[in-house]
């Protein structure tokens, strides 16, 4: 509990851009419902709830190392061969979660097969090294690797719990008493697609709904004046925020930041 | 009437057929299966069809207010749909499932692409086969025909293609067999009642005969040439059911004659290939579905040419 007020007075002490670093990657950058990154794990290993926490932790874990590894060589690594360099780098670490993994959960590894490795080339962290990392300084690289892995992580543990409630009647393998009769077909593949479809869709309506919350807060002013990036955004004319698909504008300021942090 | 000089594109005639006309067509052309189903397997029957018809409307109705779209829960094809999920369930299946197999087949196949003439697959297919994968035992239990109508006694056997694909010898004639006395889902057994229904669409232009006729065909010769008794497979099973109501359905199939025929060959060669070589007993709802999926393709590959056009080749262009 102690910890925790701890790392809260931290996090409040942060600056903001700081900040944003951390929440953006929770729900409206959240790496798998609004950049549909790493999809592949995140259909195949969501069957249970604990599938899904073992899964994003290993993968946090993962991300937030290789960030800062990255973002301290990155002036180091030649812009021509960094792609091969972030690889070592994310599968070293890739290497030491597997490790421990198989050594202090074997249930865990035998519930994540090939997709434990398979962490190395899971899009989610080569594109926050590439994205990211690479051109932002540790501090604020680690914050984006924890702030996108706990979305992952959150992520993953939601569609995990709503396969497993629904298709196996179990919550983190604790049954739910038979309220819920198993119904199959959410454990298998077709399932997976459908509750990722339908929590894409639920996240999108969230942001959007944020995004107007935003806009009204705003004293009359666009929300795009405010941005940095606005002279080279080509969506900044746009006023509406709801017209735009709201993944590329993000995108679109997110690039033009990261440009600008690049010392 | 401000205007009484009508001013409108063609057409200017308009034959009369509308969207709830075919889908009462449809509806009288199942009924006779629909008696059949009763007589078969009971009153239990009746209370399967209810239910699937009043969640397919109730899904139906609803969905059109959440989505804020014109309401077209008159046309009838809801109730098809119903009717034809019924069909393909087991006389015993739990009433519960039967309403969540209606309102998958409304809301996820059909609505959510946009309603009727939207949907890439038959809505009632994707009902049962979402049942089927999600609800195993339940929809493998097929109840054993004329043993009156309680429900409580019923005793359960395996159907014929069963029985035939896994070697067995079948205890049901093909008399028996064309009447539907045998188990197996609500309204496929009835074979008589089917080509009824199927012979009346024909007649009242609702359907043409292509695709019925090819598939059955090709089914038939493919089990014959792999050595199984085609008389057996083409009365068993799903496949008059799936032929005549659910592969002529106007949304998920081609259009034109050349692409229905291709599309018929293939759900005969995709039945025949899940019934002998596959894991499961019976294939035709997948094949339809599989087949709905490739339509564009073949309507692609089967698009008539323009009078006076030649063919090019691809790289021409």
């Amino acid at each position: 509990m102690r910890m925790f007020r701890m790392l809260a007075a931290f996090y409040r002490m942060l600056p903001s851009r700081h900040k944003k670093a951390f929440t953006k990657g929770l729900i409206k950058e959240n790496p798998v419902l609004r950049l549909v990154l790493g999809t592949c794990p995140t259909l195949a290993v969501t069957t249970a709830a604990v599938n899904g926490l073992g899964m994003g932790a290993a993968a946090t874990f993962v991300l937030v190392c290789s960030n800062i590894a990255i973002s301290l060589l990155r002036k180091l690594i030649p812009d021509k061969v960094r792609l091969p360099a972030f690889i070592v780098i994310i599968a070293a670490f890739t290497t030491i979660v597997q490790m421990l993994v198989k050594a202090y959960l074997p249930a865990i590894d035998k519930a994540l097969g090939i997709y434990l490795p398979l962490i190395v080339v899971n899009c989610i962290i080569l594109g926050r090294a590439e994205a990211f990392a690479s051109k932002n300084s540790v501090g604020l690289s680690a914050l984006d690797g924890l702030g996108m892995g706990a979305g992952f992580t959150g992520a993953l543990i939601l569609m995990g719990g709503i396969r497993e409630l629904l298709g196996n009647g179990t919550l983190f393998g604790f049954p739910d008493g038979g309220i819920i009769p198993p119904i199959t077909i959410f454990v298998l593949p077709a399932g997976g697609f459908f509750v990722f479809g339908m929590l894409i869709w639920f996240t999108n309506q969230l942001v959007a709904r944020f995004d107007k919350q935003a806009a009204r807060g705003d004293t009359g002013e666009h929300v795009c004046a405010a941005c940095p990036g606005a002279s080279i955004c080509h969506s900044a004319p746009v006023v509406d925020s709801v017209a735009v698909p709201a993944i590329e504008k993000e995108l679109a300021v997110a690039g033009s930041k990261e440009g600008r942090d690049h010392e | 009437m401000e205007n009484p000089l009508i001013i409108t594109s063609s057409p200017h005639l308009h034959c009369g057929m509308t969207t709830r006309g075919v889908m009462l067509d449809v509806l009288i052309a199942l009924s006779p299966a629909a008696a059949a189903s009763i007589l078969l397997f009971g009153w239990r029957s009746a209370a399967v069809v209810l239910v699937c018809v009043a969640s397919c409307i109730a899904a139906e109705y609803l969905s059109r207010i959440i989505l804020k779209r014109p309401q077209t829960v008159g046309d009838l094809s809801a109730v098809v749909t119903g009717v034809l999920l019924a069909f393909n369930l087991p006389a015993s299946v739990p009433l519960w499932q039967a309403a969540i197999g209606g309102v998958v087949a409304i809301v996820v196949a059909k609505q959510m692409f946009g309603g009727l003439g939207q949907n890439f697959v038959n809505p009632a297919l994707v009902g049962r086969i979402v049942l089927m994968a999600s609800f195993p035992e339940d929809m493998n239990r097929w109840v054993t025909p004329l043993q009156g109508a309680s429900g409580v006694d019923t005793t359960t056997s395996a159907t014929p293609l069963e029985v035939v694909i896994q070697g067995g010898e079948m205890n049901y004639s093909l008399q028996e067999l064309f009447v539907g006395i045998r188990p197996g889902s609500l309204g496929e057994t009835c074979v008589l009642a089917l080509i009824l229904g199927g012979l009346y669409l024909v007649i009242r232009r609702v359907i043409s005969p292509t695709i019925p006729l090819v598939y059955i065909g090709t089914v038939f010769v493919m089990t014959w040439l792999l050595g199984q008794n085609p008389f057996i497979h083409i009365l068993s099973g799903g496949l008059m059911l799936g032929a005549i109501f659910m592969a002529t359905d106007y949304t998920t199939t081609p259009i034109n004659k050349t692409g229905k025929i291709v599309f018929a060959v293939g759900c005969g060669l995709l039945t025949v290939l899940i019934r002998v070589f596959g894991s499961l007993p019976e294939g035709v709802s997948f094949a339809i579905v599989i087949m709905n999926i490739l339509v564009p393709l073949i309507e692609r590959a089967t698009r008539p040419l323009p009078f006076g056009e030649k063919r090019r080749l691809r790289n021409e262009r």
